[in-house]
């Protein structure tokens, strides 16, 4: 017996430009608004940009985004819906507003079944909002998406980076290529994250401050582009650092 | 239509698996579908005709259907999955993403979410033959 629908996943994917997994080996550090902010600013530059929310049982993108009434159609797979310029994936089409307590069996399952049905068509970038650590998801990618590539967010505290001292060093093994490192929600001058970065012969791509009307500016696009992440993130592309 | 990306990952999978066994004709093709995903049968087989490269021009596809037993890993309870009793939105969430499963469905025995998809969840190829 085999699963045939791993074989069809790089077929799927053949039309994007490029596959930017934003990762962390911890939460709650800022990767779906990296994600988010990521994604709609490619999107402002004229780039035709898809987001994948990718963190099952947690998913938060879609809040970020102000998704309301979106759903995919259903058309030799599932086309996903444009949701503020962005082709938009995420379970919640499905899960609704209700838990999805999965296992690691579950969601790999789940993830291959998204990769292989969804059309997403030409687009010159997935962006992927990660769950975090370096279990099921991140061992999928790496093993399914011959392209794949991490974008890594790390907050100041040394409880966050050292979790991302051991996914760089398990994407390293497996000869993983990572874009850098994004330092948020700094609120200080220390440079710990950016000297310990290099050390690991990585690209401290950026730190961005602490703000705080992030929380206000959930589900309203426009106040979203204005917080300082997103500064930060429209520095990064404008200067093609990614 | 969601059938449709099935069957070209049927396709896709049985023509690497020939390529692999130097089958220069495939004639048979053996695929289970298990319930928990309702696979509507006859567009798969719509599908999986329509798709098809020149050598399988000759090939039959079988499909065969399996149960699907849900196993409770809070008390070990087994239960046989039903469509029948859902709502059509949530049997639909299921038919795309069989894992959301876990969202709607509970134990009969003690309410949990926390159960394994023992047995038929989606789809599997079973089986080529072919000719070298």
């Amino acid at each position: 017996m085999v699963d045939p629908r791993t074989t069809i996943i790089n077929t799927r994917l053949k039309q994007i430009g490029r596959i930017i997994a934003v990762s962390s080996g911890k939460g709650g550090v800022g990767k779906s608004l990296v994600a988010t902010t990521l994604a709609l600013t490619l999107s402002r530059t004229g780039c035709k940009v898809g987001l994948f929310d990718l963190d099952f049982t947690s998913p938060s993108t879609h809040l970020l985004l102000g998704v309301k009434d979106a759903q995919p159609k259903e058309d030799k797979g599932i086309v996903p819906p444009q949701v503020n310029g962005l082709e938009y994936m995420s379970l919640i089409y499905y899960s609704h507003d209700h838990a999805a307590p999965l296992r690691g069996v579950d969601t790999s399952n789940a993830l291959i079944e998204l990769l292989a049905v969804t059309q997403w068509g030409k687009l010159d970038f997935l962006v992927i909002d990660m769950p975090p650590g370096i279990g099921d998801a991140v061992l999928d990618l790496v093993r399914l998406v011959k392209r794949i590539e991490f974008l890594i967010v790390s907050t100041p505290s040394q409880l966050a980076f050292e979790t991302v001292r051991k996914q760089v060093s398990l994407l390293q093994s497996l000869k993983v290529p990572i874009i850098g490192v994004v330092e948020n929600m700094k609120m200080t001058q220390a440079s710990t994250v950016k000297r310990e970065t290099e050390k690991l012969g990585l690209k401290f791509l950026t730190e961005i401050p602490y703000d705080p009307k992030v929380e206000e500016s959930i589900g309203d696009e426009k106040k979203l582009l204005e917080t300082a992440p997103a500064q930060k993130i429209r520095q990064l592309v404008a200067a093609k650092a990614l | 239509m969601h059938e449709w990306a099935l069957a070209e990952a049927v396709i896709a999978t049985a023509q690497q698996i020939a390529k692999k066994e130097n089958l220069t004709e495939v004639r048979e093709v053996s695929i289970k579908i298990g319930e928990l995903q309702q696979v509507e049968k006859d567009i798969l087989r719509f599908a999986l005709s329509q798709l098809k490269p020149a050598n399988f021009k000759n090939a039959k596809f079988h499909i065969t259907r399996a149960k699907t037993t849900l196993k409770c890993r809070a008390c070990g309870n087994t239960w046989l999955f039903r469509e029948q009793g859902l709502d059509k939105e949530t049997a639909e969430a299921i038919h795309f993403v069989p894992e959301v499963a876990h969202t709607y469905i509970k134990c009969p025995k003690c309410g949990s979410p926390d159960f394994e998809i023992a047995e038929g969840r989606g789809i599997w190829l079973e089986n080529i033959k072919g000719v070298r």
